[in-house]
Formats: C-alpha cells, sequence, structure tokens
C-alpha cells in the first residue's frame, strides 16, 4: 500500500480541512493576535506535506505540484512587493499605508497590513513547501 | 514622487516576474532583465545628478520618521556605489545570454542575478543597521546559489565552503547588532552615532567594532579570511564571477566597512591612529599574500580570484591612510577595479566558451583567433596595474599620493613596489593564453553579445581614465567628503530636507 497506513489516512482527511483552515485564520488575524503571515504560512505549508506523507506521491505528481508551488511563491512575492509599490504611486511613499485604518481590533481595520499579511501567507507556505519537495526530490535526483 | 526606493524595488519586483516569465519565453527573461539593469544604469546617474543639490537625500520608508521607522539615507558616496553596481550588472546581465546556455534552468539564473543586485542596492542606500543586514543577507543567500549553479562537484564544494566562511560573518555581524541595540537602543545607523558620540568610544564599543571588522574582512575576503574566494569566484558562471569580484564584495565588505567606521563611529585618523594602522596592516598583508598566492596558479579564473583579494588590499590601504586623498583614493580605486576585474573575468567566460578549459598549460595562441577578448583582457589588466592614462593609474596614484600627505612615504613606497606582483601574475595570463604560439582546434571569436560587454567596459576604463578630473569633481569628491564628514552624518539625517511629504 502506498503512503501510511490506513488510520493515518483516515484521521489525515478528517483533520486536513481544519488544519488548514486554522492556517487561514492565523494569517487573516494577522494584525490582531499573534502569529501572522508567516505562522499562517508555515501551517498552510504543513497541510499539504502531511497529505504528500500520508498518501505519498509520485514523480510526476511532484514534479507538477513543485511547478504550481513556484507559482505561487512568485505571486505571493510580488503582491507584496506591489502593495509596497501602490503606496509609492498612491501616495508618494514606499510602503505607505494608504489604505483607511478603521477600528482597531476588527478584522477588517489597520489598512495595508492584512492583505501584506495575505501576500506573505502564499509566499511563505509555496516556498516551504517546494523546499519539503525539492528534499523529497533528492531520491529521484540520486537516481538519475 | 521619489526614485530612491526604486533602486531596490524594480530588481525585487523583476526577480519575483522572471520565473512567471520564464514559464512564456526565456528569451524575454533575458530582455526583461537586460532592460531592468539598464533603467537601474539610468537611475544611477540620476541619483549623481541628485547628491549634487542635496548632500543627503533621506526617504523615509512608509512615511515614519528617523529613529522609529527605516530611513533610506542616500549619499554621494551611496550614489557613487549604485552607479558601479550598475554598470557591472548591466554588462554581466549582456553578457548572460549565451554564456548562461551551458546550464538548465536559465530563467533561474537571472531571478537570483535580480535579488543579488537588489541585496547589493539595498546595502548601498539603507540607513538602517538591521535592513543592512537583511539586504546583506539577500545578496549572500543568493549569491551562494549562483556559485553553486553548475551544480558538479566543484562547484557544490565552493559554495559549502563560501557559505560556511560567509555565514560565520553575517552571523558576527547579527550578533554584534545585537549587543550594539542592547547598548544604544536603536537601529537607525544616525542614531546609533549620535549615541556613541554623547558615551564616548568604551572598551565596549571597541569590542563591537573588532566583531564588524572580523565579519566584514570575511566578506571582503582580506587576508587572512580569503580562503573561500579563490574557490568561489571561479566556480560561478562568468558573468557571476564579474559581479561577485567586481563589486559584491566591495559593497559587502568594503562599502560597509567605510561608513561604520568613518560615518557611525566617527573615527579618522586623528582619533584613533591605531585602528587605521591596522586596516593599513591588514591591507598590506592581503596585497602580498594573495599577490604571491597568485604567482604560482594553474587555473585562469583562480589567478584572478586571488588577484580579486590582492587588490581589495590597496581598497583597505587608501581607507587606512584616511586623509582626502586617500580616501578618494580608496574610492576611485573601487571604480578602477570594479571595471578591471569585471572585464577580466569576462574575458575569462568567453576563453572558457569557446575552449572549454580554465587550465593555463592547456590554452595557447588565442590572441589572434579571439582578438577582441585578448585585447579586452590587455586593457583591463593594463587598467589593473598602472598604466596611464587608463582608470587604476589614477586610482593608485590617490592612493601613493595620500600616503605621502600622511606622512607615510615609507608606504607609498611599498604600494608602489607591490605593483610588480599584479603585474607579474597577470603577465602570466596574457603569456600563456593569448601570446604563447599553439594551436587550439578551430576556435571561433567569442559570440557577439559577449563581445559588445567586453568592449563596452573597455569603453568605460578608457573613458574614466581620460575624464578622471571631472570624476573627481563630480563623483570621488563630493564620495569622500561624505565619508569625511564623520558624524555630521547624523545630523544630516535628522535635519536634513526630506523629499517626502
Amino acid at each position: 500500500m502506498k503512503g501510511m497506513s490506513l488510520i493515518v489516512k483516515t484521521i489525515t482527511n478528517i483533520m486536513i480541512g481544519f488544519i488548514f483552515l486554522y492556517g487561514v485564520y492565523i494569517i487573516l488575524h494577522g494584525h490582531l493576535t499573534p502569529g501572522g503571515g508567516f505562522a499562517g504560512g508555515v501551517i498552510v505549508a504543513g497541510v499539504f506535506v502531511l497529505r504528500y506523507l500520508a498518501f505519498g506521491g509520485s514523480k510526476a505528481g511532484e514534479k507538477k505540484s513543485s511547478i504550481t508551488a513556484s507559482v505561487f511563491e512568485s505571486v505571493g512575492a510580488l503582491l507584496f512587493v506591489i502593495i509596497a509599490l501602490l503606496g509609492l504611486l498612491i501616495a508618494g511613499v514606499f510602503f505607505f499605508n494608504f489604505l483607511p485604518k478603521g477600528t482597531p481590533l476588527y478584522l477588517l481595520s489597520a489598512g495595508i497590513i492584512p492583505f501584506c499579511n495575505i501576500a506573505i501567507g502564499i509566499k511563505v507556505g509555496a516556498g516551504l513547501f517546494s523546499i519539503f519537495l525539492a528534499l523529497a526530490a533528492f531520491k529521484y535526483i540520486m537516481e538519475d | 514622487m521619489s526614485i530612491i526606493p526604486l533602486y531596490f524595488a524594480i530588481p525585487l519586483i523583476t526577480a519575483f516576474a522572471i520565473p512567471l516569465l520564464g514559464k512564456i519565453s526565456k528569451t524575454l527573461v533575458w530582455i526583461v532583465a537586460t532592460v531592468v539593469s539598464f533603467v537601474l544604469f539610468i537611475l544611477a546617474l540620476y541619483g549623481i545628478a541628485l547628491t549634487q543639490e542635496t548632500s543627503m537625500i533621506v526617504y523615509r520608508m512608509g512615511n515614519w520618521p528617523p529613529p522609529l521607522g527605516i530611513v533610506m539615507a542616500f549619499d554621494s558616496f551611496s550614489a557613487f556605489m549604485v552607479l558601479v553596481i550598475s554598470i557591472i550588472v548591466f554588462s554581466g546581465c549582456f553578457f548572460s545570454l549565451r554564456y548562461i546556455g551551458h546550464f538548465t534552468g536559465q530563467w533561474k539564473f537571472y531571478t537570483l542575478y535580480m535579488l543579488i543586485t537588489a541585496g547589493m542596492m539595498g546595502i548601498a542606500i539603507t540607513g538602517d543597521l538591521f535592513n543592512m543586514f537583511v539586504f546583506l543577507e539577500i545578496a549572500a543567500i543568493s549569491s551562494y546559489c549562483l556559485v553553486a549553479f553548475g551544480v558538479d562537484a566543484e562547484e557544490l564544494e565552493a559554495s559549502f565552503k563560501y557559505m560556511v566562511m560567509g555565514e560565520i560573518g553575517g552571523l558576527t555581524f547579527l550578533l554584534a547588532i545585537a549587543l550594539l541595540y542592547a547598548k544604544t537602543s536603536t537601529l537607525n545607523l544616525a542614531d546609533i552615532s549620535n549615541t556613541i558620540s554623547s558615551i564616548g568610544m568604551t572598551p565596549f564599543f571597541w569590542t563591537i567594532l573588532g566583531m564588524l571588522l572580523f565579519a566584514f574582512s570575511i566578506k571582503a575576503a582580506l587576508v587572512p579570511f580569503h580562503t573561500w574566494l579563490p574557490d568561489a569566484h571561479p566556480a560561478a558562471p562568468a558573468p557571476v564571477s564579474s559581479l561577485l569580484s567586481g563589486i559584491f564584495i566591495k559593497v559587502l565588505g568594503i562599502y560597509t566597512t567605510a561608513r561604520i567606521v568613518f560615518n557611525i563611529f566617527g573615527l579618522n585618523r586623528a582619533n584613533a591612529p591605531v585602528f587605521f594602522n591596522i586596516l593599513i596592516g591588514i591591507g598590506l598583508l592581503s596585497i602580498a599574500w594573495a599577490g604571491l598566492s597568485a604567482l604560482n596558479q594553474k587555473d585562469y579564473k583562480r589567478l584572478l580570484g586571488y588577484s580579486t583579494v590582492s587588490q581589495i588590499g590597496y581598497i583597505m590601504v587608501g581607507f587606512g591612510i584616511g586623509n582626502y586623498y586617500g580616501v578618494a583614493g580608496a574610492i576611485f580605486y573601487i571604480l578602477a577595479h570594479a571595471l578591471g576585474k569585471g572585464l577580466l573575468f569576462l574575458t575569462s567566460g568567453s576563453v572558457v566558451h569557446r575552449t572549454g578549459t580554465r587550465d593555463l598549460d592547456k590554452l595557447a595562441g588565442l590572441g589572434e583567433a579571439m582578438s577582441t577578448t585578448a585585447w579586452s583582457y590587455r586593457f583591463g589588466a593594463l587598467s589593473l596595474i598602472g598604466l596611464p592614462p587608463l582608470v587604476g593609474f589614477f586610482a593608485k596614484l590617490f592612493i601613493v599620493l595620500g600616503a605621502i600627505k600622511a606622512g607615510l612615504l615609507w608606504l607609498a613606497i611599498i604600494a608602489i613596489g607591490l605593483s610588480v606582483l599584479t603585474l607579474s601574475y597577470l603577465l602570466k595570463i596574457e603569456n600563456s593564453v593569448f601570446m604563447k604560439k599553439g594551436k587550439m582546434a578551430d576556435i571561433k571569436k567569442a559570440p557577439f553579445s559577449m563581445r559588445i560587454a567586453m568592449v563596452f567596459l573597455v569603453i568605460l576604463v578608457l573613458l574614466t581614465g581620460l575624464g578622471f578630473q571631472t570624476l573627481m569633481d563630480f563623483l570621488i569628491g563630493p564620495a569622500a567628503n561624505a565619508l569625511l564628514r564623520g558624524v555630521e552624518y547624523a545630523q544630516l539625517v535628522f535635519g536634513s530636507f526630506s523629499l517626502n511629504f
């Protein structure tokens, strides 16, 4: 049987959605509670790593996921720089917090910071997963 | 809208866009990277024009005032570094078109190349110590990857060695930042400078300065911390060797040292003669030791690697002399060596591209087969040796002049005498690669794009040499004054006209 035992697979199937949701929660509440883009991104990457470990992977699948991961990584980083550049274009200052700040302690507040957190979350999630894939693909490289 | 943040924002955004563009077309990636590096060159020229009017431009990131937020402090010395970075990045980028065809994953090369550019630009313009560390690590980590880009055993070994040494330097820098922060409660360079001026140079600060000098000596590959360089720089692809030797080690090692010693700790030859003598000592040791080692090399690029260590010694001697002419000479030398050594590594690239070997015993008779490469090599080498009217001569002249003005006649004589070493090891390549009669089977001229990149640098070597007086007035002189005004830097950062609103 590919991957781990049936028990692990079943529990992974149940938990995977909750873990992902928790990661997204950490990212979105980055400006309110401890954590943020990086911590949430690590949790989101953990979901994919867990899935990979429990169900096993194939060479073709790994190649496909690594391409997707690299696209998401670039998009995350680009988003972050674009948010910073928007500050330069709109208000004339790099990294300027040009959005309305809102009421403190509400989800929709703090201007651009939640968006920065989302960009970091995408970048870190995809980046950590591609590091994991690179380590996993090492055995194929050695075989070739 | 100010252009200061664009210096690192443009390369960063290009670096992250390249993996997406690489899925469309590989040539498109090269075009984008080259156009971007040319835009950076134009922006750098504009930056020089800006610093002619105001001596210091302070840019507040996110509009936070200096001690609270991160500021970018752009003065003449920063403008000078940005210009040199953009020249070498542009020529290397142009050169890469054909050279990088040897490797797989070509667009990844340009991502790393742009990241290294962003890191160096950031170091040159930042006014915040921790920000400097972050940019330093961006540049350093990209350079570890670029050294290992060929993924052969030789490259991986060199990269690993480089990474271990480089990170010892980087982490020492981080520890020094932590200690400095504990003492001064600030990370802003100008604010640190103010605190040090009010407390005075206690033994604690001297210890930190020692740690910083250790960290930057590793990054600048000064003897005795140079051992990674003769492995790492030859192992990298030629345009990257040109970038690493030409400007990378100067930004990470020399610029940071000069900025922190002169502007932050406020040292000069009058109040810290022992420290400046140590700088001269390290410099002389590097010149002699690495120059003698270079004489012994049998590998084209490895010889140039040792030569870099040796030439960095001259820059350190210039800063160690510490008067106007010495510092101006050192800054001039940064330019001269960037152009000269960048050019020499590009010629090594085109030789390797056509012959497939770097072994000086196997190479022969390329002087006629690859005449553009041979003449580019000659111009670069003559400039480094110090033949008038090329740029290297004036750089050396000012250092020697500074030594004489400071009453260090023995230093001037030794510095001139050690040029013989430069002459002899550079003649070794000329002799065995270009002059020696011999036949290598059907060698063609270097590809057109490579020749363009080399000729671009040859023209700059000539022009900067011929127009040295203009350069002194508008570029080198203001940069030297920016360093020599010492702790006045802090007042300028806090009190200067700000472009923000």
